[in-house]
């Protein structure tokens, strides 16, 4: 471990400092199988139940290449706007650890399948970078170690280990970027947005469920830092395991004030991998990253080598989906949005329920109202996603339709929605239950504005006497005698006929 | 009644369907005859007696019920200790495997238990193939039936000396470097390795993955081929086995020994004769090529220039991949496990105490040599090369086949040299498999049959080499050589082995 030092603070550190980011992101394939052998994958089995001979490294076991993880591959390097290599090899790496059934792992080195790609990625108020991707490649996750006895889950104090070789051999794509410059104080956001965007991806090819919660995704983080733009690379650290989009964010930040703070000392960056620490968000030092890791790469001789066929990627690049960026930007123009609102509702996660209550029949202003209006006030206010408030873009969609129609106004749609996200049901039921649809019978409108106009006498001779000013203070006792469920419109209408 | 375990796999094969010998009394004269001189030759590291009678049984059974069944089937057969076996032990020669039995079998020993062929047991052999004298083995030498004081060739000693001392009609062994040809040479049996790929590696403990090939150990030409039909063929669990059907190897074998070779090409590779090969392994060779141009073939000689590169090639490709290969053998999942005897047992240090004590000094010295062959700063100078090398006897193999149908020498510069003579001199060693070599690195297929007995009355081999996929041509060859051989010395050569002794 490195001595403690003091930070320095992010905005201080980039004055004098340049920072560039390197990410380097996994991605679990959500295959039905694993990436050599046919041991069924799935999400939270018992230990070591998933495996064959294969997984499990046993002796005279012998890989096959999953045709569908290849093609999750070629799909994301097509996706990232990469070459497709016409063949390429597998590698060995070879390290003895016990999550490492065979003690190499197998993947691909000088050979990925894609390479020389790049991806924009649209910041939070709508400038777009880009970021260029050096390669993707295909390899195997590791197993699962499991310390127990000790504290917090840490090896060292740890009575005995546990190994779960369920993930051993679970397909991954690891994608890495080239440098990434010229970012400055944004490069923390760059590397949030860039992670974020890779996950829409993955989603959108649908490819990996992509949950970053059960690891789906894993960020390494490279940071260094260097006097000014023209000066060449500084050394950098590697913050491994980086899982959440803020911690990403925070990671960066860290490692600039750390490192500011050692060369602000005249000290020198060590190269290394450096760990994550969620709960103090920070890092600190993993293993000196120079002679003494060689993994003796060398090509893989049980496998031949993958050739995908010009046929078939370009029958890929035909299917391949409608992508996040250009989604966007076709929405962005059908829904007629200011770039402003555009901007909130990408960054508040309601572009799928907005989509999904305008294909409902609502109009995209009216999905917009509620969404980004009521139902994002809620969402913060419970702290959770929107897309996680118990209400569908359909009730939305069923709620406005309610309103557009007359049989409720905005205020009773409101409480009608109350009534939704508390389980009570679809709009329609829950207006229904609650009585709360618009009285559109004059009769008891009449009586209403019968008694204001007898209580407010005075009121009642300013408006006969031509002063339409304080006919509000008369619908408002209307609309209070009637619990809300007048239509005020109507309500005016009939004040005006009284009185003339 | 004549002695049962005399018979050709052929001829047992040809009773068992005629209905005059049940595999019952096969398999039982088998493991008779393993108890009376394994304790002698120790050929066998586990014998599977009660398993192979039940499957006698069931075949016999099946028979007799008028079920078709496989031409081999009832036939007992031995299997080299490196292919994994289902219930049965399974150690590669090695401490670190004592006592594992595997889940699963090798996708050639699904064929073998499919065709309804009894297995007798696994076979000794150079710790993880390691060899070339099976003195490697953890459990002890095998000695050659010819003379107990000599080695049986390696790594596939066991299997060689199986089929020699008659404890066996049938083996499986594998081929990196030599390990089934130069076995077969010394212990006067024929040992085919078949184009790489030829036959699944599934289930195979790799030594080095590249090379490394199963194939048939037997008494004659014809037996190879039946057992490499049943082993051969594609298998989807093995990326680089060959996506097609066997080649004709049987037929090839029936029609060479009908003796004409009319129009056949065969070329005697330059490089592979002369300096090094002993007086008796050269006299022999020059008859036999002799007797092959009485039979009508063309002999033409060859140059392969490159060959020259081929053991240094080797000496660091297969080392290289075996240093990958052996990682998995740490005490973490199966087989020997060994704690520190002081400090911390820590996962490490659990790993270094059981490679320590679980693998024998030639396997430590090929992880090191190929550890230090692929590291950073040396790859390319090292494995790098290698690797060019290896082309370049691919394309020395391209030029010689398109003059000659097939290519012949020497299987093994001696014959069985004493048990102890050259454990001190790896070098010494590894010469052994100069001959045999450069066919795994190009991965073409090998035979290797005996053609007569050196000045010091021990067996020598002759290899033939065949184009990859081409497998049947060496049958052909093979089989007119074996035919006329056998006619010159009045029988099989292994009728000029002593007799074992029989111990109760």
């Amino acid at each position: 471990m490195s001595a403690a030092v003091d930070l320095v603070p992010f905005e201080e550190a980039l004055k004098r400092y340049d920072p560039v980011i390197g990410l380097e992101v996994h991605v679990e394939l959500g295959t039905r199988t694993k990436m050599f052998c046919p041991a069924e994958v799935e999400f939270g089995g018992e230990p070591n139940t998933q495996v064959t001979p294969v997984s499990l490294g046993l002796p005279g076991a012998l890989p096959v290449v999953n045709r569908t993880a290849v093609e999750s591959a070629i799909k994301i390097g097509l996706a990232l706007n990469c070459q497709i290599a016409e063949s390429c090899r597998f590698a060995r790496k070879n390290y003895f650890y016990p999550d490492n059934p065979k003690n190499f792992q197998t993947s691909q080195y000088d050979e990925p399948i894609a390479f020389d790609g790049w991806l924009d990625v649209e910041l939070e108020d709508g400038e777009i970078f880009r970021v260029e991707i050096e390669r993707a490649h295909m390899e195997e996750d590791a197993g699962k170690n499991t310390h127990v006895g000790g504290t917090g889950g840490r090896i060292q104090g740890a009575e005995y280990s546990l190994v779960d070789y369920n993930r051993a051999g679970i397909p991954l794509v690891e994608i890495v970027t080239r440098p990434i410059t010229g970012a400055g104080e944004r490069a923390p956001e760059v590397a949030r947005a860039y992670v974020h965007a890779l996950r829409d991806i993955f989603r959108t090819l649908d490819v990996s469920e992509a949950r970053m919660e059960r690891g789906n995704v894993r960020a390494d983080v490279n940071l260094s830092l260097r006097a000014t733009p023209d000066s060449p690379l500084g050394t950098r650290t590697e913050t491994k395991n980086v899982n959440s989009f803020r911690s990403i964010e925070r990671a960066v930040r860290y490692e600039v004030s750390r490192q500011a703070a050692v060369l602000d000392a005249s000290g020198t960056i060590v190269q290394e991998t450096r760990h994550w620490h969620e709960d103090t968000s920070s890092t600190s030092s993993g293993r000196p990253k120079s002679d003494a890791e060689d993994y003796r790469y060398f090509p893989e001789p049980d496998l031949v080598p993958v050739a995908p066929s010009r046929d078939w990627v370009e029958e890929l690049r035909a299917a391949l989906p409608e992508l996040p960026a250009e989604r966007r930007r076709r929405l962005h123009a059908e829904w007629g949005y200011a770039d402003a609102e555009m901007r909130d509702v990408v960054n508040a996660g309601a572009l799928d329920l907005i989509e999904a209550t305008v294909a409902a029949g609502t109009s995209a202003a009216g999905a917009r109202k509620w969404w980004m209006g009521e139902l994002a006030r809620k969402a913060k206010s419970d702290e959770v996603e929107l897309a996680d408030l118990p209400v569908t873009p359909a009730q939305i969609s069923e709620l406005q339709g309610l309103v557009d129609s007359g049989r409720i106004n905005d205020k009773l749609a409101r409480q009608a929605l109350e009534g939704v996200l508390a389980g009570e049901g679809d709009p329609t039921a829950v207006v229904q239950a609650r009585g709360l649809e618009v009285v559109s019978d004059d009769g008891p409108l009449l009586e209403a504005i019968d008694a204001a106009l007898a209580a407010q006498p005075d009121i009642a001779d300013k408006i006969r006497g031509g002063n339409l000013g304080p006919v509000g203070a008369i619908i408002g006792a209307v609309m209070k005698a009637t619990r809300g469920q007048a239509d005020a419109g109507r309500v005016r209408e009939l004040v005006l006929e009284r009185v003339s | 009644m004549t002695d049962l375990t005399r018979l050709t796999a052929a001829e047992m094969a040809a009773r068992l369907s005629a209905g005059t010998v049940t595999s019952v009394d096969l398999t039982q004269a088998h493991l008779d005859r393993i108890a009376a001189v394994d304790g002698d030759v120790h050929a066998y590291l586990h014998v599977n007696a009660e398993e192979a009678l039940a499957t006698a049984r069931d075949v016999d059974a099946r028979r007799a019920a008028g079920e078709d069944l496989h031409p081999l089937a009832g036939v007992p057969i031995a299997i080299k200790d490196v292919v994994v076996t289902q219930g049965i032990p399974t150690t590669a020669g090695s401490k670190i495997l004592e006592g594992w039995v595997p889940p699963y079998d090798a996708t050639l020993v699904e064929r073998v238990r499919a065709a309804g062929m009894p297995i007798l047991g696994k076979t000794n052999m150079d710790e993880f193939a390691m060899g070339s004298s099976t003195e490697h083995s953890a459990y002890g030498p095998t000695r050659n039936p010819w003379d107990l004081t000599r080695i049986p060739g390696g790594s596939g000693g066991g299997s060689a000396a199986a089929v020699a001392a008659f404890a066996a009609p049938l083996a499986v062994g594998t081929d990196t470097g030599g390990s089934i040809r130069q076995p077969g040479a010394v212990t006067g049996t024929v040992g085919v390795k078949p184009t790489y790929g030829g036959i699944s590696r599934y289930g195979l403990i790799a030594m080095a993955s590249s090379l490394d090939q199963a194939g048939p150990v037997t008494r004659t030409v014809l037996d190879s081929a039946l057992l490499h039909e049943l082993l051969g063929g594609h298998d989807p669990r093995d990326s680089t086995s060959v996506p097609e059907v066997v080649p004709p190897v049987v037929d090839a074998a029936r029609q060479g020994a009908s003796g004409d070779l009319a129009g056949v090409r065969i070329g005697v590779v330059k490089e592979l004769s002369g300096d090094g090969y002993q007086a008796g392994v050269s006299a022999r060779f020059e008859e036999s090529l002799e007797v092959l141009r009485g039979l009508g073939a063309e002999i033409v000689e060859v140059s392969c220039p490159n060959f020259e590169y081929a053991l240094g090639a080797y000496y660091l490709i297969m080392p290289a991949e075996a240093s990958s290969n052996l990682a998995k053998f740490d005490g973490m999942r199966f087989g020997l496990r060994v704690e520190p005897d002081e400090g911390p047992v820590t996962a490490e240090r659990v790993m270094s105490a059981t490679r320590g004590a679980g693998f024998g000094d030639e396997v430590k010295r090929r992880i090191i040599l190929g550890t230090y062959a692929l590291s950073a700063g040396y790859y390319d100078a090292y494995y790098g090369s290698a690797q060019k090398v290896r082309t370049l006897i691919q394309r020395d193999f391209d030029a010689a086949f398109e003059q000659v149908d097939v290519l012949v020498s020497p299987t093994a510069p001696t014959t069985a040299f004493e048990l102890g003579s050259k454990l001190d001199d790896p070098l010494a060693m590894y010469l052994n498999d100069i001959a045999t070599i450069p066919a795994n690195l190009a991965g073409v297929p090998g035979m290797s049959l005996p053609n007569g007995v050196s000045d010091d009355g021990l067996p020598v081999g002759f290899q033939i080499l065949a184009p990859a996929k081409q497998d049947h041509r060496m049958y052909r060859v093979g089989a007119a050589l074996e035919t006329a051989l056998e006619k010159s010395w009045g029988g099989p050569l292994l009728e000029q082995a002593p007799e074992l002794e029989e111990k109760a």
